[in-house]
């Protein structure tokens, strides 16, 4: 047994012990904040029109701008929705909705938990091996996918949670009126999960957007503007950020960085925070 | 029947998808274990111990990259556990509205993309460690003269190097491990509490002896998912860690980490290099393998849903 303590000493302690949990918490909210209010106070410098409608230019070229760049991001996002969501969706579908084979059922939804916790840069790796060495050629699409096997997991896994909060007693009503599975699947437990289903892949296209460390294996940069979004490197924001911030001395493009970098989280936390505000309720907390 | 074929096309084509999963994660395994097949025939396990990085003489080694890996993973750690746990239990007990509030805001913690943190950390938490934070630690409270820890704590500095790193990642995963470690505690029976506070334990007490007793598996998923985000983490390290393929000789100097050395040195490398490369990626995988397969192992028996969809 522990010794005696005196009351003193334990309520000495548990005051300390609350004192630092409300420190902790003011820590954790006051860094995010000087984080986000850093990027705005050195980045809003650089938002002037020309720098939202021209596109990048290399050093000395005066009026260089973002425009390719942010156009690139969007090509390249919108691309890995294209390429992750059906499959995800349906992945999802089959890890909430069959359950008559337990193994793999499990074995599955195991796979993508972990495959969530992968660093994002061995995907990069992984896709530079499937897509850029057979091409020949670094490409906007190579970076698509690369975002893509990154938003997989984690949508199918948030279409399985909506899926299984939806009662049970619908998809028996359901089948008991003579629908098909795939019918009751699809219109009328997919229907009733809709908002779910739309957090999910908005939340995880929101967490791929700032996503850096998979692009530099795969679409690169480009001075150009993203019409080469198949057959070569492509303009995209997070490498532009990178490039100007740790590759470049001067001070006029750390300047173009932090504007990017302003532009990607407002993007970033838009996308995220309006999600979460209007789709409350549907997965509060979850 | 044509609505029988519907139905086991449409089962067939999400058991496809679904499967992808588990396709894909193979494929990460066999196409690295492929792509740096040159390496380990060339040097073999030693690849791991060697602190050789020179594409001169056609050298490789991981050491220094796995040490700088660990070194910066642990700092990371050490920082936001009792940080993520203290918050933990404020938030647990807040009212709700402000509990909330505050919730949402650590959250955004992760939501923000990481070449912003590793921009802040480069022109923002740089100079200030710099100019602030190591000259205390080493003039003014001399740790570098300390009988065991002094050895870890150099006495040059520049702002770079590994504990800047381990802060930058530290706050990156906060949020993460905070969000399950508020879980775990709120999945606590009810009961528990009160019978420790029925028996007199103060608030810490309760906290220490009944929550983290009980949840001690779910606490331990949290750490591990902590520990595989700090691992793996790439563009905020890239920018302060110093990229120095050296062994660290303290938490002032600069290193690398894996993920840092394969974003770093990728474009510029062939042949041994490139595959030197992807035997590191090999190795990240690995242990980001086993870090998430010992996370899954802890959460699944608290069983909730819960983790890194909140993203």
């Amino acid at each position: 047994m522990k010794s005696k303590r005196s009351i003193t000493t334990r309520k000495w302690t548990d005051r300390l012990v609350r004192a630092f949990s409300a420190l902790a918490v003011a820590l954790a909210v006051l860094t995010m904040l000087w984080i986000i209010g850093t990027v705005i106070a050195y980045g809003h410098h650089a938002l002037r029109p020309s720098f939202l409608i021209n596109p990048s230019r290399p050093y000395g070229i005066a009026n260089g701008g973002i425009a390719n760049a942010l156009l690139g991001t969007i090509a390249i996002t919108f691309g890995a929705a294209a390429i992750a969501v059906p499959p995800a969706l349906l992945g999802g579908i089959y890890l909430s909705e069959y359950k008559d084979n337990r193994a793999i059922t499990s074995v599955l939804r195991f796979s993508a938990t972990v495959m969530m916790g992968m660093p994002s840069v061995i995907i990069g790796l992984f896709v530079y091996m499937i897509m850029v060495v057979p091409s020949g050629h670094f490409s906007g699409l190579a970076g698509s996918v690369a975002l893509a096997i990154i938003m997989y997991p984690v949508i199918m896994r948030s279409t399985e949670d909506m899926l299984g909060m939806v009662p049970y007693t619908l998809r028996e009503s359901a089948l008991a009126l003579g629908m098909t599975r795939t019918r009751t699947t699809l219109r009328i437990i997919c229907f009733a999960a809709r908002k779910g289903l739309l957090t999910g892949v908005l939340l995880a296209l929101a967490r791929v957007s700032g996503e850096t460390a998979p692009l530099l294996f795969t679409a690169l940069f480009a001075d150009s503007w993203p019409t080469n979004y198949f057959g070569g490197p492509t303009a995209n924001m997070p490498v532009l950020i990178t490039e100007y911030a740790t590759n470049s001395p001067f001070a006029e493009m750390h300047q173009s960085g932090w504007g990017a970098a302003l532009v990607v989280m407002m993007l970033v936390l838009t996308i995220n925070i309006a999600t979460r505000l209007l789709f409350r309720g549907q997965n509060d907390g979850h | 029947m044509i609505i029988v074929r519907t139905d086991s096309i449409f089962y067939w084509l999400c058991l496809i998808c679904a499967a992808l999963a588990g396709l894909l994660m193979l494929g990460f395994f066999v196409q690295l274990s492929l792509s740096s097949a040159a390496t380990w025939r060339e040097f073999g396990l030693g690849f791991l111990f060697s602190r050789d990085w020179d594409p001169v003489a056609n050298h490789f080694g991981a050491l220094p990259s796995i040490v700088g890996t660990l070194c910066t993973t642990v700092i990371a750690l050490l920082i936001a556990i009792p940080l993520a746990f203290a918050a933990a239990l404020f938030l647990v007990d807040a009212p709700p509205l402000i509990a909330g509030v505050l919730s949402h805001a650590i959250d955004l913690l992760a939501a923000i993309p990481s070449v912003i943190y590793g921009m802040w950390g480069l022109f923002v938490l740089a100079p200030i460690m710099q100019e602030h934070v190591q000259p205390v630690m080493v003039d003014v409270l001399r740790l570098h003269r300390l009988p065991l820890l002094g050895r870890f704590v150099g006495e040059y500095f520049n702002g770079f190097g590994i504990l800047t790193a381990g802060i930058i990642l530290a706050i990156m995963v906060l949020p993460y491990i905070c969000a399950i470690l508020r879980d775990v505690i709120r999945m606590t029976p009810p009961m528990l509490r009160e019978s420790a506070y029925g028996i007199g334990c103060t608030r810490w007490e309760t906290a220490k002896d009944i929550l983290l007793r009980y949840g001690i598996r779910g606490v331990l998923g949290g750490i591990f998912i902590g520990l595989g985000r700090a691992l793996g983490e790439t563009m905020a390290v890239l920018f302060v860690i110093g990229n120095l393929m050296d062994m660290p000789e303290d938490i002032f100097s600069g290193a690398t980490t894996i993920a840092a050395t394969l974003a770093n040195n990728f474009a510029e490398a062939d042949g041994l290099q490139r595959s030197a490369l992807f035997a590191l990626g090999l190795v990240l995988l690995l242990m980001s393998f086993a870090i998430q397969v010992a996370a899954q192992y802890y959460l699944h028996a608290t069983s909730a849903r819960r983790g890194e969809s909140r993203s």
